[in-house]
C-alpha cells in the first residue's frame, strides 16, 4: 500500500499539471474575486472565508477525474483490482495521496491567500484548521465520484454534478467555522460537526467507492 | 406465494395491468375532489388571504419529493442485494417524477413566499435543503443515462442513491445550522393539538392521498415502459445475431 501511495505521489509529481496545479487554480480565484467585488477591504474580509473554502472545493474538483481515469486506461487500475490488496484499502491510498498532492498545499498556503483577502488575524489559525480537518472529506468524496464515472468517455461535467451536492454539509461547516473563529465566537460546534463527517466519510465511502469501481470493471 | 414474485417480468405486466386503471380512477378522483374541495369550498385564513390555497399543491407535492426519493433507496437495495430487474427499472422510472415534485415544491413555494414572506426566495433551511435535494435528483438521472450497459448503470446509481440519501439528510440538518428559516414548522403532525384546522385538514388530506395514487399511476406507466423497452432491446439484439 505503501508502494502504491508512493507511485501516485511520484506519477502526480512527475507527469506534470497535477501537482500545484489545484494550488495555481485557488490563487486564480483569489485574484479574481476583488475584481468582482470591489478592492475594500472589509467586504473582502468579511466573505473571505467563504470564497477561500469555495476556491478550495473547486481546486479539488478540477483534479479528480484523473484520480482513476489514467489508471483506468492504461489496465492498471485492472491489476489493482486484482492485487491482493482490498480494494477499499487502494481506494483510500488513492484518496490520500489525491489529497496530499491537493489538499495538503491549501491547507499550507491558506493563510497566505487569507491576507490577500484581508482575512482578520485572529481567523488564520481557523482556517487553516478548518481546511485541515475538511480537505480529507472533500478528497474521499471525490473518489466516490471520480468511481461513479470512470468508465465515462466525457465524464467530467457529469463528475461536477455528482460530486459537488456531496461537498454542502463540509463547506457549511467549514466556512462557518471560520466565521465563528474571525468574529471570536464558540467555535466548538462547527468543529466538531466538521471533524466528525471527516472522519465518517473516511470510513465509509471507500466501500462505496470501491462498490462503484468493481461495477465499472466487470 | 411470495412478493418476490412480482419481480418476475410477466406477473408484474399482469398484475400492474389490472391494477393501472384502478389506480388512475383513485388518483384523479382524489385529486380533483382534493383540489376542487380545498380551492372553492373552505374559508379564506385569517392572516393568510387566498393564497393559503397553494398550500393543496405545496404541501402533497414536498411530502412525494422526499418520500420518492426513499422508495428509490428501497428499490435500489432489492435490485442491489437481490437483483430484481424491476426493482431497478422501477427507481430509473421514479427519479424524473421525484425532481418534477422537487421542483413543483420549490416553485409553488416562491409563490407563496412572494404575498406572505415578500420575498421569492430565502436561504432558509428548508428551501435551501430541496435545491439541495433536486441537484441530487438531477445527478442521479444524468448518471442513468450516461451509463451505457444498463445493469451497470442500475448498480451505480444505485450506490449513488444510498449514499446521496445519507447526504441528503446531512445537508437538511447542516443547512439548519447554518441559517434560522422563516419557513414555518411542520403542518402535519400526529399531535392533533399542533396541526391546522380541520376545515383546512380534509381537503388536504385527500390531496395527500390523490399524489401518492398521481405518483403510484405514473411510476407503474412508467416502470412498464422501461420494461416494454427493455423486451424491445432484447429482441432486437436477437433479430441482429439471427
Amino acid at each position: 500500500m505503501i508502494a502504491l501511495l508512493m507511485r501516485d505521489l511520484r506519477l502526480a509529481v512527475r507527469a506534470g499539471g497535477g501537482f500545484g496545479l489545484g494550488l495555481a487554480f485557488f490563487l486564480i480565484v483569489v485574484t479574481l474575486v476583488p475584481f468582482g467585488v470591489g478592492p475594500e477591504g472589509k467586504i473582502l474580509a468579511r466573505i473571505a472565508p467563504g470564497i477561500l473554502w469555495v476556491g478550495a472545493l473547486l481546486a479539488c474538483l478540477l483534479s479528480l477525474d484523473r484520480i482513476f481515469a489514467l489508471d483506468y486506461e492504461d489496465g492498471s487500475l485492472d491489476l489493482l483490482v486484482t492485487a491482493p490488496v482490498p480494494l477499499e484499502g487502494v481506494v483510500s491510498i488513492k484518496a490520500l495521496a489525491h489529497w496530499i498532492t491537493t489538499g495538503l498545499p491549501l491547507v499550507v498556503a491558506a493563510p497566505v491567500f487569507g491576507i490577500l483577502l484581508h482575512l482578520p488575524q485572529g481567523a488564520h489559525v481557523w482556517m487553516v484548521i478548518s481546511l485541515l480537518l475538511g480537505t480529507p472529506a472533500l478528497s474521499v468524496l471525490g473518489t466516490f465520484g471520480a468511481a461513479l464515472t470512470v468508465g465515462l468517455k466525457r465524464g467530467g461535467l457529469l463528475l461536477s454534478l455528482l460530486v459537488l451536492p456531496f461537498y454542502v454539509p463540509t463547506l457549511i461547516f467549514g466556512a462557518e467555522l471560520v466565521r465563528r473563529g474571525a468574529e471570536g465566537m464558540n467555535t466548538e460546534t462547527p468543529l466538531l460537526m466538521l471533524a466528525g463527517i471527516t472522519a465518517a466519510t473516511v470510513a465509509l465511502v471507500p466501500f462505496a467507492s470501491a462498490a462503484a469501481i468493481r461495477v465499472n470493471l466487470r | 406465494m411470495s412478493i418476490w414474485e412480482y419481480a418476475n417480468p410477466v406477473k408484474f405486466m399482469k398484475t400492474t395491468d389490472k391494477i393501472l386503471p384502478w389506480t388512475v380512477g383513485i388518483a384523479a378522483i382524489t385529486l380533483i375532489v382534493g383540489l376542487v374541495w380545498g380551492y372553492f369550498f373552505v374559508p379564506a385564513a385569517e392572516n393568510f388571504g387566498g393564497s393559503v390555497k397553494v398550500i393543496y399543491v405545496h404541501v402533497p407535492a414536498a411530502m412525494m419529493a422526499i418520500n420518492i426519493w426513499v422508495m428509490m433507496v428501497v428499490t435500489s437495495l432489492i435490485w442491489l442485494i437481490r437483483r430484481h430487474h424491476v426493482s431497478a427499472l422501477a427507481a430509473k422510472a421514479a427519479a424524473p417524477i421525484g425532481a418534477v415534485m422537487t421542483l413543483i415544491a420549490l416553485i409553488t413555494g416562491a409563490v407563496w413566499g412572494q404575498p406572505m414572506w415578500g420575498t421569492w426566495w430565502e436561504w432558509d433551511p428548508r428551501l435551501t435543503s430541496f435545491l439541495i435535494l433536486f441537484l441530487f435528483y438531477l445527478g442521479y438521472i444524468a448518471l442513468w443515462a450516461a451509463v451505457e450497459n444498463p445493469d451497470t448503470a442500475a448498480d451505480l446509481t444505485g450506490v449513488l442513491s444510498l449514499v446521496g440519501g445519507v447526504f441528503a439528510v446531512l445537508s437538511r440538518y447542516a443547512a439548519n445550522f447554518w441559517n434560522q428559516g422563516l419557513h414555518q414548522g411542520a403542518t402535519l403532525s400526529m399531535d392533533s393539538e399542533q396541526h391546522i384546522a380541520d376545515v383546512y385538514w380534509f381537503p388536504l388530506l385527500l390531496c395527500l392521498a390523490g399524489f401518492v395514487f398521481f405518483f403510484l399511476a405514473l411510476v407503474l406507466i412508467r416502470t412498464r415502459t422501461e420494461v416494454r423497452a427493455r423486451r424491445l432491446g432484447a429482441i432486437q439484439q436477437r433479430e441482429r445475431m439471427a
